[in-house]
Formats: structure tokens, sequence, C-alpha cells
């Protein structure tokens, strides 16, 4: 045994990983760069009529945002294109410079989820899906990737999760969280299978405009409003996977919401099984109490941080929720994206960062981390 | 009996159930009667209660043959009398806010109204009412706030949690310009005139996740008071919300302070955080039903919202939000202390004037 | 406890940082943004307190308020410096924060233009700073 070995043993497996990243948004220069990895068909839709949403602008979401391209200030490359859009830079400014080891991309623009032309949808689904192989898996191992379905249509988004499970590099499935109907209907079920099939979580990030106002009592004036109202979606999300009762079905379906915050976790299960006896003769395919469901089957990302008025509040909700449940994310390179190194205004013992910096993720998407 | 008996309560949250359309004929001009008689205009119970659904009444306040909580007997029996309720004030949530025509609409709030009035002030003097309003269109909204202001057993507005539009936006300023002139808060119901889907992301499959995501578009009334300005044009104006529950508000305000923070510039009217705002202006009704089962974890809540005084006692007769015979069970004495008395009468001026 | 004594740092030169621009520069160790406002220079500590962002990069804008919903009242202009990530608004005059100004504030620091030919009869620390009598330089001023 040579004396270098002694020095260097090998790392036990479970120190390998020390920062899992679960929400990055890697981007396109423009259009363009898909297509190569789209019939020219589409090309050619695209290049004529573009993509076509529940809204009013060609080029604009429906609330102008805080910041250009929704991103931090400091995110632009030198060449003008768009944050999130040049791997060196995502490598230096972020991945390198925060020491992220695994980093989950979350492609948002282009937009294929919410596209009204269904099989245009889809050929982007595919386009996206392909260019995050080609261009960000295989250049950056550390990066994993987000399989985009569109899932109006149940079965070809099906079709895409069988055909980029043979591809290497993808962890979870995403879908639009903002659907025409809630999430937990059953037109949305033969999806929810095929991801617990091939053993991918689903990883769902705010996203997608169904056409229904963001509120119901209207829409907005303000994207001060629609940011929070937003957020606020994933809340009726996770009530209509629960109370539909799609755990129920599917126990082994692991759900990680992204980008909502999480202090509403736990006052959701509350106010769930508040209600759970007047309304049990409604829900009768429910075996347990929705909070039980909701302590199984989800999980939470960190980003954009909770900032309570006292630094313990932040420990108490994470107290109630559990500490298994939630998982770091930046949403680099967002407006509204958290440092590692700042966004927990807490002390945590060794045990609770690693478990929201490292473990909670492993557990969740297992081998497809490594 | 429970121990609040004997401490001159007030219950901020009673429903009268209208029976159906022809008790209220009385109070609709001929030409409305000959409508309604000749379209058979009735069923206008709100879908958020449907009066057989288990959330809509309680098992033992139902009584066969008729809607819970549809005659003055009932509710003195049940709850006025069993509860020793020294005053409590009536919403009555039934069509007119929701109907598609605002002339319909109109008549039927204007007949409701008449009939709480006739029919339940007039006959018990506990009771206190709000009046309910066409917000299909605010001239017509308004002349109903002026044609009930005078009648000073009517102590607030109420309106649904969701309309055409939300509360905040301007078109809405001559309602919160009549409410603050005459003294009466603005009370939000959850219920909901379905003009959008209960959900941003569409129809739910069941009833109960409407009430579960309720407290979505509460929140997203909230936003919409303060980011358009209302409660800074509007200084002395108050907003109490019913039956919203209570254990949305940490998350709510960590939110809404931190996007404050980060675009106060896009409402620069709004001078303080949402948290400061809604702490000042806003009171909600309070039971238990969406609280916290672990009593640490109800302390830290209540720490974490802030502030004993923002919570009116509310039994919410007839509906189903609590069971046995006090509706306090569950809440420190604290709490109850002032929300049985002392906050509703500093949130309703009117209430002072007679207690 | 006796005052430490405050060091005056050449930083940079006239003219080098455009009308609204920035420059990240380090004063003993510690990373400052320095702005250019219409002639005039402003220092506050790089690092914003809320969360790190690295204020250099932040966006000058004008100070809006509002006596009225629905009106937009805009002075200062250029005088709020707006964090590069959540937007938080800092008066580059003090550094306060916009919402929070008693108790969020990145630091500020005294800054004053000087004549290279003043510079030259010192004290002062230019650091890896060339300094020539013909030009006018940025100092800031430390403890
Ligand atoms: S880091 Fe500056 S506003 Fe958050």
């Amino acid at each position: 045994m040579s004396s270098s070995t002694l020095q260097a043993p090998a790392k036990p497996k479970d120190a390998a990983i020390k920062l899992v990243d679960c929400d990055i948004h890697p981007t396109v220069r423009s259009l363009k760069d898909l297509h190569p990895y789209m019939s020219a068909r589409w090309r050619e839709h695209l290049d004529t009529f573009g993509q076509r949403f529940r809204q009013a602008f060609v080029a604009s979401t429906a609330f102008p945002k805080a910041t250009p391209q929704l991103a931090r200030r400091d995110a632009w490359p030198e060449d003008g294109s768009p944050p999130g859009s040049d791997l060196a830079m995502m490598q230096r400014q972020h991945l390198d410079a925060n020491g992220i080891d695994r980093g989950m991309l979350f492609p948002l623009f282009p937009r294929a989820l919410d596209e009204r032309n269904i099989e245009c949808a889809h050929a982007v689904c595919r386009a996206i899906n392909d260019w995050q192989v080609a261009e960000w898996i295989e250049p950056e191992p550390r990066l994993k990737g987000t399989i985009t379905v569109m899932a109006e249509d149940a079965d070809g988004a099906v079709a895409e999760i069988e055909r980029c499970a043979k591809l290497k590099g993808f962890a979870q499935v995403a879908l639009v969280t903002r659907p025409i109907e809630p999430l937990g209907r059953k037109r949305y079920w033969r999806i929810y299978e095929a991801a617990v099939h091939h053993g991918f979580p689903l990883g769902l990030h705010n996203s997608g405009n169904n056409g229904h106002a963001v509120t119901a009592g209207g829409s907005p004036s303000f994207y001060f409003e629609e940011h929070q109202a937003v957020s606020m979606s994933l809340h009726a999300m996770a009530t209509s996977f629960i109370l539909e009762g799609v755990p129920e079905r599917l126990p082994e379906l692991k759900i990680v919401v992204v980008e909502g915050g999480f202090a509403w976790a736990a006052p959701l299960a509350w106010r769930m099984d508040g209600l759970f006896d007047r309304f049990r003769s409604e829900v009768p395919h429910l075996k347990m109490k929705p909070s039980e469901y909701l302590r199984r089957n989800f999980w939470w990302t960190t980003q954009p941080m909770e900032e309570p008025e006292k630094p313990e509040q932040l420990r108490q909700t994470l107290d109630w929720m559990g500490w298994d449940r939630i998982v770091f994310a930046s949403d680099y390179p967002h407006w509204d994206s958290d440092d590692p190194r700042h966004a927990f205004k807490i002390r945590m013992s060794e045990a609770e960062k690693r478990g929201i910096f490292a473990g909670n993720a492993e557990a969740i998407y297992g081998e497809r981390l490594a | 009996m429970g121990h609040i008996a004997a401490t001159g309560l007030i219950d901020c949250d009673i429903h009268p159930a209208v029976p159906g359309m022809k008790a209220l004929l009385p109070y609709f001009d001929v030409h409305w009667q000959e409508v309604i008689d000749a379209r058979g205009v009735d069923g206008l119970d709100l879908a958020y209660y449907p009066p057989n659904a288990p959330v809509s009444a309680r098992p033992d306040w139902r009584v066969p043959g008729r809607k819970a909580g549809s005659t003055l007997a009932d509710m003195q029996a049940q709850a006025l009398d069993a509860f020793g309720i020294s005053r409590g004030i009536l919403n009555c949530l039934y069509g007119g806010p929701a109907m598609y025509s605002a002339d319909l609409g109109a008549a039927i709030c204007c007949a409701t109204n008449a009939w709480v009035a006739a029919e339940w002030l007039d006959q018990d003097d506990r009771l206190r009412a709000s009046i309910v309003i066409p917000v299909q269109n605010t001239e017509l909204a308004v002349d109903e706030i002026e044609r009930w202001a005078p009648d000073r057993r009517f102590v607030q507005i109420l309106l649904l949690g969701a309309h055409e539009s939300l509360l905040g936006q301007r078109e809405h300023w001559p309602i919160y310009k009549a409410a603050e002139k005459h003294g009466l808060p603005i009370a939000i119901h959850a219920g909901s005139a379905m003009r959008h889907a209960p959900t941003a992301n569409g129809w739910p499959s069941t009833l109960y996740e409407d009430h579960v995501s309720f407290a979505q578009t509460f929140q997203s009334q909230l936003l919409s008071l303060i980011a358009e300005g209302v409660f800074t044009k509007f200084p002395a104006l108050r907003v109490v919300l019913l039956e919203s529950g209570i254990s949305w508000l940490p998350s709510f305000f960590w939110r809404g302070t931190k996007m404050w923070r980060g675009m106060r510039k896009e409402i620069p009217w709004v001078d303080a955080s949402p948290a400061a705002i809604v702490r000042d202006r806003v009171r909600f009704s309070l039971q238990t039903w969406d609280l916290p089962p672990d009593p640490a974890q109800l302390d830290q809540l209540l720490e974490q919202i802030g502030g004993d005084d923002n919570f009116l006692f509310s039994t919410y007769y007839p509906h189903w939000r609590f069971d046995g015979d006090d509706p306090s069970r569950g809440l420190r004495p604290a709490l109850l202390g002032k929300a049985m008395r002392e906050t509703p009468l500093a949130t309703y001026p009117r209430l002072k004037e007679t207690v | 406890m006796s005052a430490a004594v405050m060091t005056r740092h050449v930083v940079a030169k006239v003219g080098e940082i455009p009308e609204k621009g920035s420059k990240l520069v380090k004063v003993k160790g510690r990373p400052i943004a320095l702005f250019h406002v219409d002639g005039e220079y402003f220092a506050i500590s790089n690092t914003c307190p809320h969360a790190g962002g690295s204020l250099c990069h932040g966006k000058l804008i004008g100070l809006i308020r509002s006596s009225e919903p629905g009106v937009y009242e805009r002075t200062r202009p250029f005088e709020m410096l707006q964090c590069p990530w959540h937007g938080w608004e800092f008066d580059i005059r003090t550094g306060q924060s916009y919402c929070d100004p008693d108790s969020i504030k990145a630091r500020s620091y005294a800054v004053t233009v000087k004549d290279g030919a003043e510079l030259a009869e010192g004290p002062f620390v230019a650091e890896t700073f060339p300094v020539s009598i013909e030009d006018q330089y940025v100092l800031i001023e430390m403890k």
C-alpha cells in the first residue's frame, strides 16, 4: 500500500455531493438555437407564426417582470446574449463560484409547456429536451436535465417521457403548473403513471398561462400581485393532487414543488385536515388524512427563501413541515434567486445543512443524481 | 354551555338563510315581482354553501323541512340563546351580488336587505346586519349603501370573496368612499360570483378543493386592496375577512413584505409593508378549523401572526365550523378575551352606539 | 478608544466612470461600489446587506414616491440604487435602504475629487493607481 493511497482515502459515497441546486434556468440565445433539434416543418412554423399562448403579447409575458429577462443584473454575458444562455458563464458565476455539485436544469424559456398548438408544443418540448442533453448535460456533467412535456395531450407527453427515459442525464419530468385543468384531474394521470414507471419525480416549477385569471377574483394589475398569485397557484396545485387522489393511487409518486416558497406547506396541511371531516364523503377515495399525503409525496425547494420577521420563525416553519422535505434551489440566473451562502439567516446543525443542501435531494432523485 | 356565556359575546358572523325567492317576494317592487314569477327566478343559494353539504349546517342544527338558519326561532334557540350572544352580525349569503344582470342583482340585494331588516333586525334587537350590494355596478352598489346606511343597525358592507374584478381595483372605489363616510367596515366572505375559475389552475372537481383554495383568493384580494392603494386612499376604512381561516397569514406576510421590498416602486403609494398594513387595517373572524392541532404549534403560529387584537370571534351559525356547545373551544383565553367583545367594538363603530 | 486614522485612497480617475456608471474598487481589502451621477461620485459597500448582491451591478434609478394612488413622483434622478438581485433600493448618498432605512443600510463612504497637483502634496494612498498632475482623481476616505 503506497503512502499516497493512505493520504487520500476514497471519500465515503454520501459525502461526495455536498451541494445540489434544484433549480437552474438555462435558456436559448434565440429560438434558432433549437433549429438543429426540430424538423423543417416546425422551424418554418415558428419562423412564421411564432409561439402562441393564451395572452395578448407576441414576445412578452402577460405581466412585465421585475427586470429584463427576469434576470439578475449581473448575470448578462458580455456579448449581451440572455442570462442563462452561456454555459461558460454559468459555470464561472454559479457552479464553480458557489460550489454546486449537481444542478437541476429547468428550461422555462422558450416556453413550450403551454403553447396552444399541441403538435407545435410537442415539437418544441422534444427540441428543448434534446438541446438540454447536447448543449448542457453532455458538456457539463454536474447538470441534470428535466424532461419537459406538454400535459394537455397526455399521449404525446407519455411518448416523450418514454423517449427521454432512454437518454442519459434526465432526473425528473416537468409539466406546466397552470394547465387548463388542475393537475390532479384525471386527464393527466397517465403522465404520472409513466413518470412513476420510469422512476422520475415530477419537478413542478410555477409556469404557464392557461387563460384563467390568475386569481379567482380576476386578473391583478401589478406584477407585485401577479408574482405572488402565481406562487399561490402552487398551493392550489398541491391541493388538487391530493384531493383528487393522485398520491393515493400512486404512492410512489414524488412531487417537488419548485419556486413557490415553503412557509405555506404546514398551514395548507392544517387547512386540508381541518376540513377533512366535513368533506370526507366527497372524497371517499382518500384513505389517509390529506396532511399524510403531503408529508409522504411532496418536497419543496427553498427559493424564494422565506424571510420571517424573526429568524427563529424560519426554524418553526421547517420544524412544522419536516426538515427532510426541503431542498436547496438558487433559481439562477433570475432576479429573485438565492445565494446558498446567504439564504439561511438561522444557525443550522450539520445534519440539517446536509439534508437541505444535498441529502434530501439525493433521497428524491437517487441514482439519477449520480 | 361553555365558559363564554354571560361575557357579552359579540358574534361577528351569523348566516340567516333565505328560504327561497318566495320569502323575498314581498320586498320587491311589482315589476320585479312579475319578472321573478314569470321567469321562475329562484334557487340562488351560493354554490360555495350548498344547503345539504355538511359544511353548510351542523347536523344538530338541521330541522327537517326547512333550511338551517332560515327562521329566527331556530337561530335564537340554537345560537343566540344557546351561546349567550349579546350582539350578532347577520351576513346573508344569497345570489344578488352574483347575478349577471346588474339591475336584477340590485333588485335582489335590495329585497335581501329589506327582508333582513323586517324579519330579523325588527324582531330581535340583539341582531345587527351587513348591507349586501350589487358589486356588478358601482353606481347601483353605492345607491344600495346610501339606502341602508341611515339605519344604524346595518354595521358593515358585505362582499363576496370573488367577483368580476379584484376588489382593490379602482372602479370599486366609490363603494369604499361611501363605506368610509358612513363608518361601515367592508367584510369579505368566502364565496364567489364564479366569474373566474376558483383557482389559477382552472376548475377543481370538489367543493372540498374550492374551500381549501379559497385561502388563496383571500390573499389575492388583500394584495389587490394593498397594491391598488385602497388603504392609502381611504385611511379610515377597515376590512374584515370572514370564514377565511388565519393559518395562511404568516407566509402571506413574509412573501408580501419580501415582494414589497423589491417591487414597491411599482406601487409607490404603498408606504408600509403588507404585513404592517394588514395588522393595522384588517380583522379576521376566528374559529379553530384551520389551526394546528398541536398547542405548541398554535402558539408559534399566533406569535407569527402577531397581536391578539386582530380577531373577531364568530360562530358562523349555522355553518359547521365547530362541534359541541362551546364555540370557543381550543382558543386560549387571552386571545378570546379581546376577540369576543373588545375587538368587535373597536372594529364596528356602530356597535358601540347601542351596546 | 482613539479614532482610527482616516486615510484617503485614490480609486479612480475622473472621466473613467461614465455618467450613471459604476466601478468596483477595493480599499483596505473591502469591495466598494463607486458611482458617478452628474459629476458627483458616491461610494457604498459593494455587498448588499440583504443577501450579498454585488451592488456595483445595480441600476441607478430615481426616487419614486407617491402622494396618491396612480400618481408617480420621481425626484433625485439616478440617486437610488436598485440591487441587481432582489431589487431593494438604496440611497447612494447615505446607503440607507428605502424600506427599512434605520436598520438596513449599505455602509457609505465619503468621496472627494482632487486635482492630481493637489494630490502630489499628499498624504494619500494610491495603492496601484498611477497619478498624474494633469488629471483629477476620485478619493475614498476610510478609517
Ligand atoms: S441581495 Fe440585494 S436585494 Fe437581495
